[in-house]
């Protein structure tokens, strides 16, 4: 899991993937670039925040740092590398995912829970919190991510419904999540590390980290 | 020599700037009615030591495709001053 100055929920996924998920994490500085340790059968993890204060645009500078230009060559080999929220923008302005994330259509910071789902999938009731989470990419990159089925999330109502009102920010298609065209690099706004534990009355991004730390591609969209 | 570069970064136009329309709705509150339309970018400025203002302008031109802008939301125009 990568620290950037400015990340606020890196300490949330650490605890949801260490005492929920039951697995290992490392922490990872920016200004570092080690990732030898890592097979490919591991995941980095970009948390949620505001890396270097969103500073011309969400996720352009943290792009640039050492630990980013190890990460993509990570993903290029196809290491799995899962971007939550400001982890998501990054992703999408390093190129490793298509698209970009545009300021809420509301001009709100949006911060509730909502419904998403996968294609095959159950309504999960997972927390959203961004001010610039408006998913949009050109009509042709948007069918080619639905043809490849790269669309992993989906704002819904709580019956599954794909409905312009359960949009939070106006995201083309109601995209919440995506993955790359090879199937290892993920990214999604909600946060699924706030909704881990019993005790914050919310456990399905238990189930939705599950899926996407410890599943195949094939299996998550069918 | 150093040459003064202005970049403007702009939402591309088929986009909606809701930064725009906030405003536009601000200054229809104040009276100002003939505003049909607000769109709001950014105005950067870079001083560039460069050996001409050809130079320069590749320089910027550079900068502005790599960081200062990204074309899936945004374009950029470039001038140099001496």
């Amino acid at each position: 899991m990568v620290v950037f100055p400015g990340s606020n929920c890196d300490r949330d996924i650490m605890d949801a993937l260490r005492e929920d998920l039951g697995q290992e994490v490392i922490e990872l500085w920016h200004k570092d670039k080690d990732l030898s340790m890592f097979s490919t059968e591991d995941c980095i993890v970009l948390p949620g925040g505001f890396s270097y204060g969103d500073y011309l645009r969400c996720g352009a500078i943290a792009r640039f740092s050492p630990m980013m230009q190890s990460v993509i060559e990570f993903a290029q080999r196809g290491g799995k590398v899962l971007g939550i929220c400001n982890g998501f923008q990054i992703l999408c302005e390093s190129g490793l995912l298509p698209g970009v994330l545009l300021r809420n259509i509301n001009m709100k910071f949006v911060c509730k829970n909502v419904y998403i789902k996968g294609e095959n999938g159950v309504p999960l009731k997972i927390p959203i919190a961004h001010g610039e989470g408006r998913f949009y990419a050109d009509s042709e990159t948007l069918d080619e991510l639905e043809n490849n089925k790269q669309v992993i999330y989906r704002y819904c109502d709580a019956d599954g419904k794909l409905t312009p009102v359960s949009n939070p920010n106006g995201a083309e298609r109601n995209i919440a999540g995506i993955c790359n065209a090879s199937g290892n690099v993920f990214g999604m706004m909600p946060h699924p590390e706030r909704a881990c534990s019993q005790v914050l009355g919310n456990t399905d991004g238990r189930r939705l980290l599950n899926d996407l730390l410890l599943v195949k591609k094939e299996a998550l969209v069918g | 020599m150093t040459y003064t570069v202005h970049i403007n970064v702009m939402p591309l136009k088929e986009l909606l700037d809701p930064q725009g329309k906030a405003v536009l709705s601000g200054l229809g509150n104040l009276g100002l009615n003939a505003v049909e339309d607000v769109r709001i970018g950014k105005h950067i400025t870079l001083q560039i030591n460069a050996g001409s203002e050809k130079e320069a302008r590749q320089i910027a031109e550079e900068a502005s495709r790599k960081l200062l802008a990204n074309p899936v939301m945004e374009y950029f125009e470039i001038s140099v001053k001496n």
